[in-house]
């Protein structure tokens, strides 16, 4: 093996890790903001990846059946129409479910595992038991080949820009925007927000609802990667918890920085070793890490 | 026994005995073997939810990861009984006879070196309560000591059950993989698939399990059971009264696995296999429903719930299959939002009074905060 064609070899390793960190990112951009901002352990947020998937999945199929000619284009709308399905169910949840839980966090994690395997078994009963994949335009198809050696799916290259503009929206509107700022100090100090005219309940709603909707735009970028099933989020769930553990909970930055390492760690050891001992040996590290140091990588000192 | 019959109370002894009876006596003689055997299988989640009840019902540790040990207890049995059951007669057709069938089919020529004690049915019987009490107590004192609690522990413990079922899976030939240990025969020379040794075997099982309520019940009246009660209520004023907190819930943790481990022991006897599926994330997660639908802090209530569920599975997944999940799933919303107390809750504030005007009795009311009344009072030395 030549020393060009190793190095072709590790850019494909890490370009395939690049997209298993563009799915934990999203998961856990949204999970941040759920958990890391609001404190609510949302087991159900792989079923708001699902939602988005399926949404994008079912534009798929009504486009091909009522409107063949807008294939190429259809997709685009169907990732925004799977933020706001995914963001309406999460608003809807709040509403019925997780707003009479936030003094019980440990019960949010019960309550909201019973949501995702009704959920599971909504997908299974009536959508489809088997796995489903969207048609994909023209466009996200095929691979680019910068050198002879070198593959980059196009499909890659947008999820890719997908996860930058949602990471750039939510660093805006998290750190930039007068929402955000109403987030961060309902957050932080319930009552005095509420004491200086917050309506924290209206505050809280909207949160749960952008933290779902950044899920099912995870899952829509899902679905050019590969096929969705009923189960699809639930296989995402624990790393997304770690990710956002490990990166320090309320902290984008360290969110982004710990989905990479993470994604890359395991897409790099999947080169040496079994998919299964790979992704062992990253958990293991992860969790040994957290050990010697438990308040993760990054942390904003918050007063509570 | 004096003492424990002083410390429980009389009405306490009376809800013992009737689990006791109901176990058996009423289960026995009501249903045929093959139900009874069925009936056993929950009994051992059974050890999982009382354990629960210790750890986070009382001590308010939420564990996720209790299939480990389960499966850690169920697997050290497997892999005795695997070894007895691949004597190089009855496995003469493999290419290297006297291995367990899998490792001979993951062309796998010698027994691993962690194999090979488990030919002995002492060590067998002690790495079922050592070596989960030894990984609990690893993870106890890695998390507790650097202060990792609540939410934080209930996800990391949760990746560890993650973690363990991968690596069970993976590693095929060690392991047996997704498959798990199957075809177990006998124990010491005596089948344990007969009818017989299937009664001999539920009866233990009930016996053990009566043992880890009893067991439970008492450490909860001990010293030790009103700080874990504190320690759930105000974490940080235990310890500013002087207590090392780590090495409590270090302990609490270790005992709630040793539970955990018998059971799974006892699941492979009776069922005749162990496998990675009641390691993961989701047994763990059942079996804490199991807990919070008998009601996270009754003891009895949890063997209740474990059963009460367990009945409905069977029943709703051989009749309505498609509805089981939406029904499972609508249990957990439900008895969060509506039951935090769960059965126990339910009975304690109907039932119970109701029975004791039958009886003519007056009604103790439950005081919750009396763990923390009595630490207080009594947190002196340490």
């Amino acid at each position: 093996m030549s020393l060009n064609e190793i190095g072709s070899m590790v850019a494909m390793q890490g370009f395939s890790g690049l997209s298993l960190f563009t799915v934990l990112l999203l998961m856990a951009l949204g999970l941040a903001i759920i958990f890391g901002q609001m404190g609510v352990i949302n087991m159900a947020h792989g079923e708001f990846m699902a939602i988005g998937a399926y949404t994008v999945y079912l534009c798929s199929q009504l486009t091909q059946n009522f409107a063949p000619g807008l294939r190429e284009v259809y997709f685009v709308p169907a990732v925004v129409v799977a933020f706001f399905v995914a963001a309406a169910v999460g608003y809807a949840v709040e509403v019925l479910l997780i707003r009479r839980l936030y003094k019980r966090p440990l019960d949010t994690l019960l309550a909201t595992w019973g949501l995702s395997l009704a959920m599971q078994q909504f997908f299974r009963s009536f959508i489809n038991p088997k796995e489903v994949s969207a048609e994909l335009p023209e466009w996200l198809l095929g691979a680019f080949n910068p050198t002879p050696s070198i593959q980059v799916p196009k499909n890659g290259i947008f999820v890719m820009g997908l996860t930058i503009l949602v990471s750039a929206g939510v660093y805006l509107l998290m750190l930039r925007s007068r929402w955000g700022i109403r987030i961060r100090a309902t957050t932080q100090n319930r009552i005095m927000s509420s004491a200086v005219g917050i309506n924290t309940d209206r505050v809280d709603r909207f949160t749960f609802a952008l933290g779902c909707g950044i899920a099912g735009l995870a899952g829509a970028a899902f679905t050019t990667i590969g096929s969705t099933g009923p189960t699809s989020g639930s296989l995402y769930i624990v790393d997304t918890f770690l990710v956002v553990v490990f990166g320090g909970a309320a902290n984008l930055i360290g969110t982004i920085a710990s989905a990479f390492s993470i994604a890359q760690a395991q897409s790099l050891l999947e080169f040496f070793l079994t998919s299964a001992m790979a992704k062992v040996l990253t958990l293991l590290t992860i969790i040994i890490i957290l050990m010697i140091r438990p308040q993760g990588l990054f942390t904003t000192k918050v007063r509570t | 026994m004096n003492l424990l019959s002083k410390k429980l109370g009389k009405s306490d002894w009376i809800g013992v005995l009737v689990l006791a009876a109901i176990i058996l006596v009423l289960f026995p003689s009501v249903f045929s073997i093959f139900r009874l055997n069925l009936i056993g299988k929950y009994l051992t989640y059974a050890f999982v939810a009382v354990s629960l009840v210790l750890l986070w019902g009382n001590g308010g540790i939420l564990s996720l990861g209790q299939g480990v040990f389960f499966g850690l207890g169920g697997y050290c049995m497997a892999m005795f009984l695997k070894l007895e059951a691949s004597d190089p007669i009855s496995t003469k057709i493999q290419s290297t006879p006297g291995i367990p069938d899998f490792m001979d089919w993951n062309q796998i020529t010698q027994l691993p070196f962690f194999w090979k004690p488990f030919y002995s049915l002492t060590f067998a019987s002690f790495a079922i309560l050592l070596i989960p009490a030894l990984f609990a107590f690893i993870i106890g004192v890695a998390m507790f000591k650097r202060r990792v609690g609540g939410v934080y522990f209930a996800i990391i413990t949760q990746a560890v059950a993650l973690i363990l079922s991968v690596l069970i899976v993976g590693q095929q030939g060690l392991t047996g993989g997704i498959n798990g240990i199957t075809d177990l025969k006998t124990l010491h020379g005596w089948d344990i698939r007969t009818d017989s040794a299937k009664y001999i075997l539920y009866y233990v099982n009930g016996g053990l399990l009566i043992g880890c309520v009893v067991f439970t019940r008492w450490v909860l009246s001990t010293k030790f059971g009103m700080l874990l009660l504190a320690l759930r209520e105000k974490e940080d004023r235990v310890r500013f009264s002087g207590y090392d907190v780590a090495n409590f819930k270090t302990l609490a943790f270790c005992m709630s696995a040793v539970m955990c481990a018998i059971g799974g022991a006892m699941f492979t006897l009776q069922v005749g296999f162990m496998s990675p599926s009641f390691v993961g994330i989701t047994p763990s997660i059942e079996m804490v429903i199991y807990t919070a639908v008998g009601g996270r802090l009754s003891v009895l209530g949890a063997v209740f719930g474990t059963l009460l569920v367990n009945f409905a599975k069977t029943f709703f997944s051989e009749e309505y299959p498609d509805l089981w999940l939406f029904l499972m799933g609508a249990t957990f919303i439900g008895v969060v939002l509506l039951f935090p107390d769960g059965l126990a809750g339910v009975y304690e504030r109907y039932g119970k009074p109701r029975l004791q005007k039958l009886i003519g009795r007056r009604s103790l009311k439950p005081e919750p905060s009396v763990g923390v009344a009595a630490f207080e009072s009594g947190g002196k030395h340490g």
